[in-house]
């Protein structure tokens, strides 16, 4: 497990170039032109990640999120989910930098390598912005005859947040 | 617009809850907190960040989309059983497959919303529902932001959770797909 996390990136990235170059593509262009996009990608996200950041610090700040958290412990310990998870899982389908911002600031405060830092983490990386998605299929027509994929995709989300815990749990306990 | 009441709801919520538990002006302190941490995040992200999007860029130029668009057609033709005859819609399928398990959401949306409107020409519903519920549930490979935000918090190993992130996505698009059966037959 350790020596798979450790060779997981930089081997990937060493089986890439190789092969990239046995196919004589330019590398390098790739490399800086991916780098560039990926900065062009962070001036986008950066204006609602800070307004979503806010929102969620305020909300921590009000108590707000304390008292729904200990408002919905109960069924979220049965489903074996961490209470403090809450704000993650209420604005994942609605919004991927508010989701950010609230898997960050739970990931700052109790450490990455917390119960709750690896499960807001799993959570994170394995939901979509589901609402933002459907809006984008659903939207470009033919939306009536394909209404069931909308529960469905709900599922799949409460579904993810439940496996994101077991499967943390699986892995570290 | 959606966002814009989220956002309304939120604010609105701390206003009032920190006027009713008397926290009001630790409310009023967190807004600048917010908005510094939100820059020292991307701050603390931005590398890791550039370092992946180069990364995935390369995987790109080295065929790794193309090659795992092949190795996972034999697998879409059974998830879209009714496409399958169709090539134009399964090669667009298979792009929009590969681009999110490479975390490409600039490309997977153009092949996801070309098949999407493939599928619905041709009255394949089934399909079409299907593809929208895969999309909506992640399944992206190497899910790096959240990697590079373990990262900046002082984390060593990032990616040690890769495994687990694997197969709760798995997991979850079973369960959307396995509720979108459900409910299509049903209604049959």
């Amino acid at each position: 497990m350790e020596l798979f996390s450790a060779l997981f990136a930089p081997g990937l990235v060493c089986l890439a170039a190789v092969c990239a170059l046995c196919r004589r593509a330019d590398i390098y262009a790739a490399l800086t032109g991916g780098a560039a996009d990926g900065l062009k990608l962070m001036a986008r996200i950066f204006p609602s990640l800070l307004m979503m950041l806010t929102a969620v610090y305020m909300l921590r700040a009000s108590g707000a999120l304390d008292a729904l958290t200990a408002f919905l412990a109960p069924v979220l310990k049965a489903l074996g989910i961490p209470p403090q998870t809450v704000s993650i899982m209420l604005i994942r389908p609605l919004s991927g930098s508010g989701a950010l911002a609230a898997g960050t600031e739970l990931i700052a405060a109790y450490g990455p390598d917390s119960l709750i830092g690896r499960t807001a983490a799993v959570m994170l990386g394995s939901t979509e912005t589901t609402f933002y998605v459907l809006a984008v299929y659903l939207g470009a027509g033919g939306a009536k005859k394909v209404r069931a994929a909308i529960p469905a995709a709900i599922a799949a989300d409460l579904a993810g947040f439940t496996a994101a815990a077991l499967a943390v749990r699986l892995f570290w306990r | 617009m959606a966002l814009a009441v989220i956002w309304t709801v939120l604010i609105l919520v701390s206003v009032l809850c920190g006027l009713v538990n008397g926290t009001i002006s630790q409310v009023a302190a967190a807004m600048t907190d917010g908005a510094a941490a939100a820059v020292q995040l991307c701050l603390g992200i931005c590398g890791a960040t550039c370092l992946w999007s180069g990364f995935i860029n390369l995987m790109r130029a080295a065929g790794f989309l193309e090659k795992l668009s092949r190795a996972l057609r034999p697998f879409l033709h059974r998830l879209f059983p009714q496409s399958a005859g169709d090539p134009e819609t399964m090669e667009a399928v298979s792009a929009n497959f590969s681009a999110n398990l490479l975390g490409l959401g600039n490309a997977a949306t153009p092949a996801g919303v070309l098949a999407a409107g493939r599928m619905e020409r041709a009255g394949h519903t089934r399909d079409l529902a299907a593809l929208v519920v895969l999309n909506s549930a992640s399944i992206q490979l190497i899910p790096t932001t959240v990697a590079a935000v373990r990262a900046a918090n002082g984390c060593q190993t990032p990616f040690d959770l890769l495994p687990a992130v694997w197969i709760t996505s798995l997991l979850s698009c079973s369960a959307g797909l396995l509720t979108l059966r459900l409910l299509t037959v049903r209604r049959r």
